[in-house]
């Protein structure tokens, strides 16, 4: 048996070979492409992901609402004088994930703490109302945040994220 | 799989694998080393073609099945949805409904190509029937995947199908409700019929490494049909066989890819896109073609069971062949009037489909029992008649010799071959199309349409045109629920951008809820919404018609087909035409005549339509002239309002239109060029064969 490199020609042989060998290769990749792409999320359902309004008048101080964006559950507190206090006055420096209360909210609106109830650890939903810290507690693995969603102890590495929102009035924002 | 092989990996680590699990040797053995007749033709890589199409099927499958749904309330919506939302979803779908035809259009080259070379015959019997069980086994698979997008034809093909077991006698009915898991086909039988689908593909590819297996026990058959002898008699199987399958594999990829992107319904049925519905069976049950000379034998006896018995015998009896034929000539190419009798028997085949495809009716009858029983005779009588009376040609002495020996008229008959296999897979596939007679209605006139065609696209001012015809008339009646105010905006749609969309979204009010008091509400609608439609159900949409519910339109150009009739359906593949639905819908549109023509008799409550199959259609004249208005100084006329409300529904049932035939194109120049380079590469390695 004779073996596909001879001495005659080896240029062109070998150009053929490695042509043919590359397009084969440029089709395996384009068609690997949609075989993958398929599995990103469909027009439907990037279309429900659009943003959602909630209005804030019903909750009362001291109260929250769970609402879903994304699948994902958005808690919105209305929170008391104290727990606004609290956020505000504990010094940064003993935060595992340091963040001023100011960061987390929006100016003006202190009273409203908007966060992703998806606990940073591997995504549990934190409890509203428990813990120590007057804020959310995860009782997946004991990590609890404080009244700013920020994490205090535990094995969370990060706070609770702030989903991007907008008050559209005082009492009604967009989330998304 | 022929044995120890004493291949040694050099690589330390695979020399450690190698010892304990000898598998580089197995491969090296099967598919590098092993010894290949250097005579095969072009027949043989189909064999190749098939593994390539099975392992597809199976990908593609596996794809679509993380996306549908098997109920039988979601199971035609999830279908749509794929296609319309999932990223390539339509591409998908089509690879795997037109890979199913494909599938099968390979495997009966293969098995005729295994008759005529005699492939059966000792010592592969058992390749053979290993062959016959993966066909079965095909047959199973691809009905149980016709029934998944529960469409008219998957339901009613269920139904007959099942029905075939009741003629089971005792047993019958209650190996029905058993294969039902109901009373009748049902949701029950969509789910189960859903695990079946998916399991069985497993299992031919279990039989299909038997099959190599013992294709690799026996050896390889060969146009000469003598056994290889001598080293000269065959090359290794890598590069030369790998090289030359790889070249069939990318010329069959063109004609696959023919199907994908450019008639993707051609091998449909226009029923299938309307959802099943229990209470209506459409005019024709047709089969897929691939089943169709056996649903013609099975229509040609007129007893129920001996009509079950007939079908069932006429794939079984294949595997008897090996001695029911026991001439000793393998080749048909050294057996003169085996030779005629096969191609007899291949004329025979085709017109048992076109049969098939017939309405079972006067000619087609009788036609249909005597071809049925020629398909038996060849068999039962001609062949084991032939193995006693004929005198074979002289066999060549090996197959080095046969390759010297290479005949003039080879050529010609490889192309008078190819010739008529290419017509008879036009008039396979095309007899489908033949099927859907509409009787009484006349063929509606051919448009010209801007999306026919390889580089169709839409009209984009006459899919807004469209769209305000159907806002301003059709709505009235019609939904279009799979169009969602979003899709305006698509690219490939009719060209608004998406703050337009969301206003023209925010003029319809969408019922929503329930709210925090568990109470329903309306609110303006948004462009993740569906087009609302006019009825909450189909009781109150039957109710305010007249008894006749107007169709949702989202399919309705893809729902909708007329007969085109021979030869014009093998025209029709070559020319791409794929617009009987568009031509029906715009003829129905301007078909109305206020007075039915002398001897015509419309009852009361109907409507005379030129073009409505039966002329009497529940649907009162829907357009007239300066009903709308359009901005753009388009003609206020029907024909132009007919003509740019079934463009836009054209793009409503078919979205993606214009990303298929663009991407069809440039897989199509690819996939020329690679076939090219193929074969320059594969004369290149077979140079030294010669
Ligand atoms: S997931 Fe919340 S603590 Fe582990």
């Amino acid at each position: 048996m004779t073996t596909a490199s001879s001495a005659d020609h080896p240029t062109r042989r070998d150009f053929l070979f490695v042509a043919t060998g590359a397009a084969a290769a440029v089709g395996a990749a384009a068609t690997v492409w949609p075989l993958v792409a398929q599995m990103n999320p469909d027009a439907a359902t990037i279309a429900a992901g659009a943003p959602i309004q909630v209005d804030l008048a019903p909750i009362a101080e001291g109260q929250d609402i769970k609402v879903f964006w994304r699948g994902k559950p958005i808690y919105i507190s209305h929170r008391t004088k104290k727990q606004i206090q609290e956020a505000q006055s504990v010094a940064l420096s003993s935060l595992p994930d340091p963040q001023p209360d100011s960061a987390r909210v929006k100016a003006g609106h202190d009273q409203w703490l908007v966060v992703i109830g998806i606990c940073t650890h591997l995504g549990c939903i934190p409890i509203a109302h428990e813990g120590n810290y007057d804020g959310f507690f995860c009782p997946c693995h004991g990590s609890q945040y404080d009244s700013s969603g920020r994490i205090r102890q535990g094995p969370a590495p990060a706070n609770l994220a702030v989903p991007p929102y907008a008050f559209l009035s005082d009492t009604k924002i967009q989330i998304g | 799989m022929s044995g120890p092989s004493d291949f040694q990996p050099s690589n330390p680590a695979l020399k450690w694998i190698e010892r304990r699990l000898p598998i580089f040797g197995l491969i090296h053995s099967s598919f590098v080393a092993y010894p290949t007749p250097r005579n095969l033709n072009y027949w043989w890589t189909f064999g190749a073609i098939l593994s390539m199409m099975l392992a597809l099927q199976i990908l593609t499958g596996v794809i679509l099945a993380m996306h549908y749904t098997p109920h039988a309330d979601l199971a035609f919506k999830s279908v749509e949805l794929i296609v319309r939302d999932v990223n390539y979803g339509w591409l998908l779908r089509n690879m795997h409904a037109c890979g199913a035809s494909m599938f099968f259009f390979a495997v009966y080259i293969h098995m005729f190509r295994g008759l005529y070379y005699g492939s059966y015959k000792e010592p592969r019997e058992v390749l053979w029937i290993l062959g016959v069980i993966i066909y079965l086994l095909m047959m199973a698979t691809g009905f149980m995947g016709y029934v998944l997008p529960w469409g008219q034809m998957s339901f009613w093909g269920a139904t007959v199908i099942t029905n075939l077991f009741s003629a089971v006698p005792y047993f019958g009915e209650s190996i029905v409700t058993l294969l039902w898991g109901g009373y009748s086909v049902g949701n029950p039988t969509l789910n189960r019929f859903f695990s079946l689908h998916y399991l069985l593909p497993f299992v031919i590819a279990g039989v299909v490494v038997l099959h190599v297996w013992a294709l690799h026990v026996a050896g390889q058959n060969n146009p000469a049909g003598v056994e290889p002898k001598t080293e000269k008699d065959t090359v290794p199987f890598t590069p030369y066989a790998t090289i030359k399958d790889a070249f069939g594999v990318s010329c069959f990829l063109i004609f696959f890819a023919w199907f994908i992107f450019y008639m993707p319904n051609y091998l449909g049925d226009a029923d299938n896109y309307i959802p099943a519905n229990p209470g209506v069976t459409p005019a024709h049950i047709v089969p897929e073609w691939y089943y169709l000379p056996f649903y013609a034998i099975l229509r040609s006896i007129p007893n129920k069971l001996a009509g079950v018995v007939a079908m069932f015998s006429a794939i079984i009896i294949l595997c008897f062949l090996p001695w029911l034929d026991s001439a000793r000539t393998r080749s048909s190419k050294y057996r003169p009037l085996a030779k005629q009798f096969f191609w007899i028997f291949v004329v025979v085949c085709i017109l048992l489909g076109y049969l098939g495809s017939q309405p079972p009716e006067g000619i087609y009858v009788i036609a249909g029992r005597i071809l049925t029983v020629c398909y038996f005779a060849y068999f039962l009588i001609v062949l084991p008649l032939l193995a006693r009376i004929e005198t074979p040609r002289p066999l060549p002495n090996s197959i080095a010799d046969d390759v010297l020996a290479k005949s003039k008229g080879r050529a010609a008959t490889a192309a008078s071959v190819m010739l008529a296999l290419v017509v008879a897979g036009g008039l396979f596939a095309g007899s489908t199309q033949n099927a859907k007679a509409e009787e009484g209605g006349s063929a509606p006139p051919a448009q010209s349409w801007s999306f026919s065609g390889p580089f169709g696209k839409y009209d984009r001012g006459s899919l807004q045109r469209g769209l305000k015809v159907y806002k301003e008339v059709c709505s009235a009646c019609h939904g279009l629920s799979y169009v969602a105010f979003r899709n305006l905006a698509d690219a490939g749609g009719p060209g608004y951008s998406e703050a337009q969309a969301a206003a023209f979204a925010s003029e319809y009010k969408i019922k929503d809820g329930p709210n925090d008091q568990g109470e329903m509400f309306e609110r303006p609608g948004r462009p993740a919404d569906y087009f609302p439609s006019p009825f909450p159900n189909e009781q109150a949409a039957r109710a305010a018609n007249g008894g006749a519910a107007p169709p949702d339109l989202s399919l309705i150009t893809k729902a909708r087909s007329y007969k085109r009739g021979f030869p014009q359906f093998v025209i029709d593949f070559f020319s791409q035409y794929q617009e009987q639905g568009p031509d029906y819908v715009d003829a129905i549109l301007q078909g109305f005549e206020d007075k039915a023509p002398a001897g015509v008799t419309i009852p009361e409550g109907s409507y005379y339509n030129k073009y409505f199959p039966g002329h009497a259609i529940k649907m009162p004249k829907p357009l007239s002239d300066g009903q709308v208005t359009f901005d753009d100084g388009s003609p206020a006329t029907v024909k132009q309002y007919a003509h740019d409300v079934t463009t836009f529904l054209m793009w409503a049932a078919e979205p993606h239109m214009e990303a298929r035939k663009r991407i069809g194109m440039q897989v199509f120049v690819f996939l020329i060029i690679f076939a090219f380079l193929m074969y320059f590469t594969k004369r290149k390695v077979w140079a030294d064969a010669h």
